[in-house]
């Protein structure tokens, strides 16, 4: 041995050792053998995948299937607010309509969550008072882009959960992702995980936001999907809806798949939540379809499935009200949010 | 929705409405630009799903194929062939303009006389139809550039013998292309689907497509005989099964006439275990299952590489059990009704020699109708090379599975075969399928995709499957013939 | 009470919309007679710059649709053309002074024209690619691309024959174009313009300034993102400075041909570039 300056044997970095991720791939759980794991995964080829969405987009729902999946859409929808102009006043008045979605028939279902900034989370927790069924979930780690120290991120975080955030939405790092730094984006989601634990030793549910609008490559969606899972998020979920491409059918049967696959291997049940472009119902039948025939039917309820979506509800109470009346419905007959 | 209420997954009907049609009791053969009553004794076409009469229709006896042949000459020597090709070419415009016009109508028809499903017809068999009419009109005035030299001639009146699996887009592939050339044409619709062509013959009318130009005579095989056997005719063209292609090419032997034959299929569907896996769990359905397997160049065999059988196997059934088997009207249906009786008889024979050779069946849990003409989408596994349902085209819903080692043994095996008509190849590595497309005797290769056609691409087998080919610039060499110089 | 006609008025094509001149100047056409027949607008240097940007803009989705779709919408708009025969004819008969029937035939033979090259659009590949059997393992295929932006001088007589004549095989390919029409005799560009807004061609894809050709192309020869020139219409110009100039750029130019140029695949294939792919064939 010559100098003290060359280290005869390097150790690799270990990988914070979320559960899943130990079982699966097993062992010392590091960059490279996170990195092996996700290139062995089956490609995908684009155009059967978009070929099959849009098969899947020419069924059509109607009568009471179609009564059933307005009511399950509403349901499982996250209200949702994330803009820059947000104040006390217009969290409120969110809260009211996802509390009453239509006043004009007192039988529609309520929405899942609604989806506010970290800040917005307590004038949410009072807007909607307690025993409501609505969740309240708060975008963090720097959302939209992401860019910020893993600390900002943790107290974006926590700050949320104090606030009385039963669900946080982070977002991954794309551009450690983009640069092949797997076990960076890994190790960020086991924190993110970590920072959702309550005093009471219960966690607050995570969605992890992959951004696939960024990833670019359903390659890259396949294998941050899988990373998300393997990492503890409880939910993977395509968009911040701060980018286009948002949510789009090919991109969420994609995630479906993997999550039936993560079944297949562990038992285990992940949750998706396609968010950004949705506007019409006709639109999300599309998704609930695609939803049923790939991972099953099991998965249409709000623990498992959500839409992230803001102009989506009125129109499905538009068509809510077409079905019990009739005849067609308009835009005076829903109310502002 | 509670346990005693329906699933989601059972969606409500969702039926397409059959008020669309205008449809006649009965029809005529369309002769000379009219519909006229046939001389031989009428048969009723039925309706596959529930067994109900659809229609009368005419039977053309050897006394009809005359006078439809003389219509097509005399339309021939007198109008058809006087014309520039860019007047051809409009006609043609015409008739697909019309075709997209009435699609809806077209695609309620077909499925009510196939059985195939309305999502097929109306997305998949009627837009090609269309769009088969459309290429063929553009090639109209240009056939110098058809790869024939310059000035090359049509060869005058073509019969034409078309199947009942694509009945409307089978009469596309063949008349557009002949009309095209300056060729008229007397074809025969298959007897069990009848009716699209009747419609079709009014669209002829409306187009004002000059009498006899198109002719169409409706029977079974003694019509097809005697049409094919017909002194006066230049060019047979038969899509259909390979025993009547052989007695086809036997009986025009010496005649002089040209003659094009797209017959059956044992297709090869090749998974390699670097394929993308969840799209080819869908090639291999629709590979099998679309049309309800009713398709010549059907993946009928899977070949999968033997490492990855059992998850293949596996997502297989799971993905088999969302088809949804019924009335094929309904917008939902995924798998439409068996054609007739006689082909029903015929898979399940099949099927039942496949168990008696030792394969494992296992069918998808379908609730098959009371009435109608079904079958289940069945896999057999563990069929090897010498099990008859390896090798006799089945021709319904039913795939054998087979698996290799190699990229050399899957091509040995896919080859192995009297057919050759279609292949299909999964993997992601580029170099590995354009090398094994190279060696596979196949007239047309899929890669990571299965039953894709376009106008503008040829389609056609090796071997047993036929000779000839429909579709692209090679489609018209059938109907065309090298000009020889004016003396 | 007899009716008193509303009198058109003749303004710039670019990017799918009808702008006057950005320069504010208009020119008298007349019947073949000299009677004042409308104040066409008169195309400046910046129109020129504006409709190179749009038809850039267009390229992409022209380009990219598939060649079925490019024959559908062009054949489409020989219906069109079809439909406004007598307008056409009408207007060629009052700038150009032919008889309605030699108009008719004209008009006629623009139709057939633009019929025979809207059924190129899916074969025309079949003809002029190939696949080319080199010598090693490897899977070796040549495809005619669309050149880009093409600029176009129009026939200065021949009306709409002339327009279709130039302007047709130039879109078969997928490129997008700026025509510049015949100064004298405009009336058909506008009208095809009409036609044009009203099929299913995208915005840009077809840019039409009227005008003076002798001030316009040269900005056209020098503009750095044209990349073909069609000088069809150009005889009357100093059309060999215009093909200097446009040499800066290594531009694929066409020089001048009298009258309505005869339709002819080499007249697609000139505005296409020839792209070979190679691509390994291994087994194992």
């Amino acid at each position: 041995m010559t100098g003290a300056s060359l280290s005869s044997s390097v150790e690799p970095a270990l990988l914070a050792p979320a559960a899943r991720a130990v079982e699966v791939i097993g062992g010392n759980l590091t960059e490279k053998s996170l990195r092996l794991h996700l290139e062995g995964l089956p490609g995908v080829d684009a155009v059967g995948l978009e070929a099959r969405a849009a098969s899947l987009a020419t069924r059509s729902i109607k009568t009471t299937s179609k009564a059933w999946a307005l009511d399950a859409t509403i349901r499982m929808i996250d209200l949702t607010t994330l803009e820059g102009a947000d104040t006390p006043g217009k969290v409120q008045s969110l809260c009211a309509k996802a509390l009453t979605p239509d006043p004009s028939d007192l039988t529609t279902p309520r929405v899942a969550a609604v989806c506010v900034y970290g800040d917005m989370v307590p004038h949410a927790v009072a807007a909607l008072g307690s025993g409501s069924g609505i969740n309240v979930a708060a975008v963090a780690t720097a959302f939209p882009a992401g860019r910020s120290s893993l600390s900002v991120k943790l107290s974006d975080t926590k700050d949320a959960v104090a606030a009385g955030a039963d669900e946080i939405d982070m977002v991954i790092d794309r551009g450690a992702f983009l640069a092949g730094n797997y076990g960076l984006v890994f190790d960020e989601i086991v924190a993110v995980k970590e920072a959702c634990r309550r005093d009471d030793g219960t966690y607050a549910h995570l969605k992890v936001i992959l951004e696939t609008g960024e990833l670019n490559t359903y390659d890259n969606v396949r294998k941050a999907s899988w990373l998300s899972i393997l990492a503890g998020g409880d939910f993977i979920k395509t968009s911040t809806g701060k980018v286009t491409p948002a949510a789009t059918l090919p991109v969420t049967l994609l995630m479906l798949q993997v999550v039936r696959d993560w079944n297949r291997l562990t038992g285990e049940k992940i949750g998706v939540k396609p968010a950004g472009g949705i506007k019409t119902s006709k639109d999300a039948i599309k998704f609930l379809v695609t939803v049923a025939e790939t991972v099953g039917e099991e998965w249409l309820q709000p623990h498992l499935f959500r839409f992230g979506a803001s102009s989506l509800l009125n129109d499905v109470l538009l068509q809510r009200q077409k079905l019990s009346t009739g005849r067609y419905s308009g835009p005076d007959y829903v109310t502002v949010d | 929705m509670t346990a005693t209420e329906t699933r989601f997954l059972d969606y409500a009907p969702a039926p397409e409405s059959a008020s669309i049609l205008n449809l006649r009791d009965s029809y005529g053969l369309f002769i000379d630009g009219d519909f006229v009553p046939g001389s031989g004794k009428p048969f009723a076409t039925i309706s596959p799903a529930t067994e109900k009469k659809i229609a009368e229709v005419a039977y053309a006896d050897a006394q009809d194929v005359d006078r439809a042949v003389a219509a097509a000459r005399k339309a021939y020597d007198r109008t058809w062939s006087k014309l520039s090709g860019s007047d051809r070419g409009k006609y043609l415009f015409r008739i697909a303009r019309l075709v997209q016009e009435r699609a809806r109508e077209l695609a309620v028809a077909e499925s009510l006389d196939n059985g195939k499903p309305i999502k097929e017809s109306r997305d998949v068999d009627i837009p090609l139809v269309a769009a088969w009419f459309f290429y063929y009109a553009g090639w109209a005035d240009k056939l110098d550039h058809a790869g024939l030299g310059p000035n090359p001639r049509s060869l005058g009146v073509a019969a034409q013998i078309v199947p009942w699996n694509f009945p409307l887009l089978m009469l596309a592939w063949k008349i557009a292309p002949a009309l095209a050339a300056g060729n008229t044409v007397v074809l025969k619709p298959a007897d069990t689907t009848p009716l699209s062509a009747l419609i079709f013959a009014e669209i002829i009318q409306q187009a004002d497509l000059p009498p006899g130009v198109v002719n169409f005579i409706n029977g079974g095989g003694d019509t097809g005989a005697a049409l094919v056997n017909h002194p006066d005719v230049n060019k047979v063209a038969f899509t259909g099964s390979t025993p009547v292609g052989r007695m086809i090419a036997k009986s025009v032997a010496g005649s002089g006439k040209s003659v094009t034959l797209e017959l059956g299929g044992k297709a090869a569907n090749i998974v390699f275990d670097d394929a993308p896996l969840d799209q080819a769990i869908e090639g291999i359905v629709n590979g099998i299952f679309f049309n309800q397997g009713h398709v010549c160049c059907a993946g009928s065999r899977l070949l999968v590489q033997e490492n990855i059988e059992a998850e293949v196997v596996e997502r297989l059934k799971d993905r088999l059990t969302t088809l949804r088997l019924g009335d094929p009207l309904d917008k939902n249906t995924d798998i439409g009704a068996i054609n007739s009786r006689a082909q029903l008889d015929r898979i399940r024979e099949l099927s039942d020699i496949g168990e008696a050779e030792g394969a494992t069946r296992w069918s998808a849990p379908c609730e098959i109708p009371a009435k109608g003409f079904w079958f289940a989408p069945t896999i057999f596994t563990g069929v090897e090379t010498s099990h008859r349902i390896a090798r006799d085209e089945i021709f319904g819903p039913v795939l054998s599975v087979l698996t290799f080692r190699t990229p050399a043994e899957a091509i040995s095996k896919a080859n192995n075969t009297p057919f050759g008509l279609s292949a299909g190849i999964w993997t992601d590595k580029g170099s590995k399928i354009l090398a094994v497309a190279d060696k596979l005797r196949a007239g047309v290769v899929w890669a990571n995709t299965f039953n894709r056609f376009d106008p503008a691409s040829p389609f056609g087998g090796y071997k047993e499957s036929g000779y000839g080919r429909e579709g692209g610039r090679h489609g018209l060499a059938a109907y065309l013939t090298s000009g020889k110089a004016a003396r | 009470m007899s009716h008193l006609p509303v009198p058109k008025t003749y303004k710039l094509y670019i990017g799918g919309a009808f702008p006057r001149s950005e320069s504010g100047r208009v020119y008298e056409v007349t019947t073949a007679k000299g009677d004042f027949l409308a104040n066409a607008a008169k195309a400046s240097r910046k129109d020129a710059r504006d409709a190179v940007v749009a038809a850039r803009a267009a390229l992409g989705g022209w380009a990219g649709t598939t060649a079925y779709n490019r024959g559908q919408v062009l054949y489409r708009i020989a219906e069109l053309l079809e439909g406004r025969s007598a307008q056409f004819v009408e207007e060629l008969r009052l700038t150009d002074g032919i008889s309605a029937a030699t108009a008719l035939k004209q008009v006629e033979s623009a139709i057939d024209t633009w019929v025979w090259y809207a059924g190129w659009t899916d074969k025309f590949a079949q003809v002029a690619g190939n696949a080319n059997p080199v010598a090693g393992p490897y899977f070796n295929i040549s495809v005619p691309e669309p050149t880009g932006v093409v600029a176009i001088v129009a026939p200065q007589a021949e009306g709409l024959l002339g327009l279709v004549s130039v302007l047709a095989p130039v879109l078969v390919s997928g490129n997008t174009a700026v025509v510049i029409a015949s100064e004298k005799s405009p009336l058909s560009a506008v009208t095809l313009s009409e036609v044009l807004a009203t099929s299913d061609v995208p915005g840009g894809v077809v840019n039409i300034l009227t005008g003076s050709a002798a001030e316009i192309t040269p900005w056209l020869a020098g503009h750095a993102d044209v990349n073909a020139l069609d000088l069809a219409g150009a005889e009357a110009l100093d059309w060999v400075d215009l093909q200097v100039t446009a040499a800066d750029t290594l531009k694929r130019v066409l020089p001048p041909e009298p009258g309505a140029p005869a339709q002819n695949l080499a007249r697609i294939a000139f505005f296409t570039e020839t792209k070979t792919v190679w691509h390994t064939k291994a087994l194992i």
